[in-house]
């Protein structure tokens, strides 16, 4: 089947396998390796990427069904080759150790920033909440890092929330 | 100065195994036994070759011989013998991913299977006490007379404690992407914590000359162990690769990785403790039951963390395995330190109420002069000095010590400590420093799995060359590089910082370039008792109503000589720390007693810890000065930050609940059970 | 996974129309694309129905109608939803993880299968999966599986939160298919397991879920409480959607209580609505209720923690919510 993506602005048309993963469609045949594959069933977080300007775990995404979207991944956060703001907190507050969770926590991150509304940890729910430190943790938790740099992901995220 | 490597980690460019660009790549899926004993009686692979795209059936039908004397775990094929469910027996190489997995489902395999045994006790007819416990410790050791001890203790207890089945899960599957060129030649990049050794197995599996083979492994995501020797993706990536006339890549899923890529045995210890009335030991005996596949004996440390921790008149130590029908353990994070250490802390934890002591107090009141299985002189022992420092910072001497008085609405409020240790160690490496446009390029077969071994190398330069340090280049994961040990053991700064700082110094004397082999000089290593150390203090919250137990505090205090670099210093210790949060309340890996193998394959039902569970987690540690361990005064901080981190959680829930809960993890159910 | 024909609908009558042997209907695919991927779920030809236009929350007179294809995050930051039925959108939020709710649909979380062990693993046998193939649960991993509703063929559990929520709030279901329009109030839309635990719920083939329509909230206080051992993204071990009105008297007026984590089904606890309605609003009626509830427990030996963790939860739900 043949499918069109705008993949960090860039519209991609691919002949492709129904069976295969937005996920795998972007690591095997696109060449983007920044979307990251740790589980490959929406239980870590890794490949998370941006579709139509949600986050979305891409490994649980057919590729056949996100014909048209737009998506973006770790690659497309930096514009022009200018950090996005994440990146340099990640990169100031250390905010990962062997770097594998990292596109998909920075994706996640960008995401979350954007979302609207409460939390788990929301105490009252009629009110969009600040984004306090136990707000981003639980905002974060589909993103597993097992080096665990949770602390300083929070911290990295806070400091952009500001 | 951040992680050189931060800028291609954050914008998604830096390269894991099967990220290379390769033409023409094939893709490889393993198929897994699906009894726990017994052999393959025949592998049909006509169905899935019929699938278009579908390149080939690899299995003990079809399969090109490997060494003699490879290791069982990678001797993929060579035998019809399935010595655990899940064990490799056959993998189709197709064109495409979806393709080879969907083939894979196709493959039949025929078995005659035997009647298993998963199941470890501490009675099991089968234990034995190995020679040798891992690295090459001996079994037992015993000083003094522990029944004689524990006849004059004022106090003593004897407790037996569990830990279950654990898996290292870095975020990276294991993954191996091969290809051989026109001379016979393997170029793999692999998932691996040390290219030298990784080059050496894939050479000798495969007979073939250790130069003939080459193995690449820059960025690596996440090992904790389970990448520190060669897993079986390597060898049927080069296998297949052979096979097709392709480059061949494969990913481990990660259900497979549970089956395949090591674990931590389960354990069964009893801890024997008896104190006088001063508050001395006079007895301590640890005794680990541990478990090893019928292919490989691998014996875990588990007590010989009892040899370095307490004076102890009597001392006995031990272990006793049992060879079950299950997959070979591993190397998980502090091997033999992290479980063995769980049962003495929580031991000492009990021992101290028995006796009326304070936690803390008990722990220093019994601190040797000498490592007290040896006899050797310490290069350093700081343990007081955390505990002191932990205590100060925690607020320790405010505590009331009587368990499950503290209350704040349902939730039971405790705090609880625990001591760390780690082993010091340093293996010959080699290293070589050249100049490059006016700046230095330090080149060696290390590994960086994340610990950022890139930038501290590059410190570690710039200090002996006097320059800045990101006027240094570190280049890696290489095994064209010269040669170097492992990321493991907490040994790789110690190892690789040695050879670097010698091939500097090489360098000021030449001008243009400096090689260093440090064999000799580790060679000529005083015996000394060489170790890091450090004191964790938790508190949790315990719900009356749930269960649920959530970490409030976490800190850790560690002595572990000079910290090269504090900003990677503390990320390390932190996860470890975060690490034994989740050995302490969630990892567990359950084995299938009726079909062998393992449950909980994933990272739905394989809880590590996640953002929202290690929210107050602290390490910080003192200014250690230790001149006898290496040129920079280092000790290894990979692993000490998860020994003792389960003890001091599970004190701090004793001393919420009032209830002492022996098997890990302290799950919600386990508290409940507590009060019907 | 086995090739597959995809196609997408463009209306729900064409989807329905569409629906022949071997077809599933994909929604957000977040559990579909997870047990394809699997083998548990072997499907020759996907139609897509993420994209119909049923992705709206309305008000209807009284009540709310969401579309089915509403994703869950959308649900939970609805004002609506949060302001007349705060414990739905609590039940969402403590569900999965913010990626998967950003994606998954309303009808899809309904529909999501169980996480028992056994059902994932191809390789073992299942009778959910491979009727009659045998249940190695009961004797075997049940830990976080059923205790209420069981059978000697299959121990699972539904995994929702939303579920546990609408199952409270008397939600009604509205479907389509083969066979016409119906509408099935929740906890109708799922069946306890007894001899045919392949069939997770009434629906029959080819039927579609439309939307999801809420009465009324309910008066009184309300609040959804998940209990797990991993402080998120986890699912439940047991979860409460509760909700409690206290009249002047000081006697339950009315009363609504769910339980999740213990059942085939989200778990409608009716014996102890029964026993509070009309009684005193008391520590020990609630206890008394939840006893009268949990008596139907059919506890295995390694989940047998879950009786006291949801009498717990109910009693404590309830003093929470009484005034």
């Amino acid at each position: 089947m043949n499918i069109t993506l705008q993949v960090n602005g860039v519209p991609r048309t691919v002949d492709v396998d129904p069976r295969i993963s937005l996920l795998d469609l972007l690591r095997e045949r696109l060449g983007l390796i920044g979307a990251k594959k740790g589980c490959d069933h929406g239980q870590c977080g890794a490949c998370t990427v941006l579709i139509d300007g949600r986050r979305a775990n891409a490994c649980l995404a057919l590729a056949v069904a996100v014909d048209g979207s737009e998506v973006t991944t770790v690659e497309g956060l930096a514009a022009d080759g200018e950090l996005h703001p994440l990146q340099s907190a990640f990169m100031e507050h250390d905010a990962f150790q062997c770097g594998y969770c990292t596109p998909g926590q920075l994706c996640s991150a960008a995401g979350m920033l954007g979302e609207p509304g409460p939390s788990a940890v929301t105490g009252d729910i009629l009110v969009d909440p600040d984004l306090t430190p136990e707000e981003i943790s639980e905002r974060m938790s589909g993103n597993l890092c097992r080096c665990g740099a949770y602390v300083n992901i929070v911290s990295a995220i806070g400091e952009v929330a500001r | 100065m951040n992680r050189t490597e931060g800028r291609v980690k954050v914008t998604g460019l830096a390269t894991y195994a099967a990220e290379y660009p390769v033409e023409n790549v094939a893709y490889a899926y393993a198929v897994q036994a699906q009894i726990a004993k017994g052999r393959v009686k025949r592998v049909d692979g006509t169905a899935a070759l019929e699938q278009p795209g579908v390149l080939a059936v690899l299995s003990c039908e079809a399969a090109p011989r490997l060494s003699g004397d490879a290791d069982p775990e990678l001797a993929l094929f060579q035998s019809r013998e399935v010595a655990y469910r899940g064990q490799i027996v056959a993998a189709v190489v197709a064109d495409t991913y979806e393709i080879a997995r969907a083939a894979a489902a196709a493959v039949r395999v025929d078995y005659d299977a035997d009647d298993h045994d998963v199941r470890l006790s501490a009675d099991h007819p089968g234990l034995y006490q190995p020679e040798t416990v891992n690295p090459d410790l001996p079994s037992e050791t015993q000083k003094g007379d522990v029944e004689e001890g524990l006849a004059r203790a004022e106090r003593s207890v004897d407790v037996t404690y569990r830990t279950p089945v654990l898996h290292n899960n870095p975020m990276e599957p294991h993954a191996a992407l091969a290809s051989w060129d026109t001379e016979g030649r393997l170029l793999v990049y692999d998932t691996s914590q040390g290219v030298t050794a990784s080059r050496a197995t894939i050479a000798q599996t495969l007979g073939l000359p250790p130069e003939q083979v080459r193995v690449v492994a820059r960025h690596v995501g996440g090992g904790f162990g389970s990448k520190g020797t060669t897993r079986p993706q390597a060898i049927l990536a080069a296998l297949a690769s052979r096979m097709v006339g392709r480059p061949v890549k494969i990913v481990l899923t990660r259900q497979q990785m549970f089956d395949v890529t090591g674990y931590r045995t389960p354990t069964i210890q009893r801890v024997r403790l008896g104190v006088d009335a001063e508050g001395r030991l006079t007895a301590l005996e640890h005794m680990a039951y541990e478990q090893s596949s019928t292919l490989v004996e691998f014996a875990e440390q588990t007590s010989t963390p009892s040899r370095v921790m307490y004076a102890a008149p009597a001392l006995r130590t031990g272990h006793r395995l049992v060879r079950l029908d299950v997959a070979t353990p591993s190397w998980m994070r502090a091997p033999g330190e992290c479980p063995g250490m769980y049962a003495l802390e929580s031991a000492m934890d009990e021992l101290a109420y028995a006796a009326g002591l304070d936690p803390v107090e008990l722990r220093v009141r019994n601190d040797p002069e000498t490592e007290p299985d040896s006899g050797l002189p310490f290069s350093s022992r700081n343990l007081v000095g955390c505990l002191r420092e932990g205590a100060h910072r925690f607020g320790w001497e405010h505590r009331d010590p009587t368990p499950g008085i503290r209350r704040e609405g349902e939730w039971l409020i405790g705090t609880g400590v625990a001591a760390s240790t780690y082993p010091t160690r340093r293996w010959p490496s080699q290293a070589v420093v050249t100049t490059r446009d006016g700046d230095f390029l330090v080149q060696l077969a290390a590994a960086d799995i994340g610990t950022g071994a890139r930038t501290v190398l590059a410190r570690i330069a710039a200090g002996v060359l006097g320059v800045a340090p990101e006027r240094v280049h570190v280049e890696l994961g290489d095994s064209d590089l010269p040669q170097a040990p492992l990321a493991g053991g907490s040994m790789g700064t110690a190892s690789w910082g040695t050879a670097v700082v010698r091939a500097c110094e090489e360098l000021m004397r030449d001008g243009k370039e400096g090689r260093a082999d440090t064999t000799e000089e580790i060679k000529a290593d005083a015996k000394l008792a060489r170790h890091a150390f450090g004191a964790q203090f938790a508190q949790v919250r315990v719900s009356s109503v749930t269960g649920e137990i959530r970490v409030s505090r976490l800190l850790g205090v560690f002595a572990a000589g000079r910290i090269v670099d504090a900003t990677l210093a503390r990320s390390q210790f932190l996860g470890g720390m975060t690490m034994g949060l989740g050995m302490a309340l969630m990892e567990e890996t359950v084995t299938d007693e009726e079909f062998g193998g393992f449950l909980h394959r994933d990272l739905a039902q394989y809880h590590v810890p996640a953002c929202a569970d290690a929210q107050h987690v602290e390490a910080v540690w003192l200014d250690e000065r230790d001149d006898r361990l290496n040129p920079m005064g280092s000790k290894g901080i990979g692993e000490i930050g998860i020994v003792g981190t389960a003890a001091a959680i599970g004190n701090a829930v004793h001393h919420a609940t009032g209830h002492r809960i022996r098997e890990l993890p302290i799950t919600p159910a386990k508290i409940l059970a507590l009060r019907p | 996974m086995k090739p597959f024909e995809y196609a997408r609908a463009g209306s729900t009558a064409e989807a329905v129309r569409d629906f022949g042997p071997g077809t599933m209907y994909l929604g957000g695919g977040t559990n579909l694309v997870d047990l394809m991927r699997l083998g548990v779920a072997e499907p020759e030809r996907l139609v897509d129905v993420s994209r119909l236009p049923l992705d709206g929350i309305e008000p209807v007179g009284d009540r709310v109608r969401v579309g089915a294809t509403v994703r869950n995050t959308d649900l939970a930051a609805d004002p609506l939803i949060r302001t007349r039925y705060p414990m739905l959108a609590r039940a969402v939020l403590a569900g999965a993880s913010g990626q998967v709710r950003n994606v998954a649909t309303v009808a899809g979380n309904l529909l999501q299968r169980t996480r028992c062990a056994y059902f994932q693993d191809v390789t073992r046998p299942c009778n959910k999966r491979r009727p009659g193939s045998g249940c190695p649960a009961v004797a075997g991993d049940h830990a976080n599986l059923a205790v209420l509703g069981t059978s000697g063929a299959c121990v699972a559990t539904h995994p929702s939160d939303m579920a546990v929520a609408l199952a409270a709030l008397d939600a009604q279901v509205h479907v389509t298919g083969p066979g016409g329009d119906r509408i099935i109030p929740m906890p109708g839309l799922h069946r306890l397991p007894g001899e045919e635990p392949e069939r997770d719920t009434v629906l029959s083939p080819g039927d579609l879920i439309t939307s999801v329509e809420l009465p009324p909230p309910p008066p009184g206080a309300s609040l959804y409480r998940k209990v797990r051992e991993r402080a998120s993204f986890a699912f439940a071990l047991v979860s409460i959607a509760a909700v409690l009105d206290v009249g002047a008297d000081g006697d339950v007026a009315d009363c609504r209580i769910a339980l999740g984590g213990v059942a085939h089904v989200p778990w409608r606890a009716e014996r102890a609505e029964r026993a509070l309605i009309g009684g005193p609003a008391t520590g020990e009626a609630f206890l008394q209720a939840a006893e009268a509830e949990l008596e139907q427990a059919r506890p295995l030996p390694r989940n047998a923690f879950k009786v006291p963790l949801a009498r717990n939860l109910i009693v404590a739900a309830l003093e929470e919510l009484a005034p």
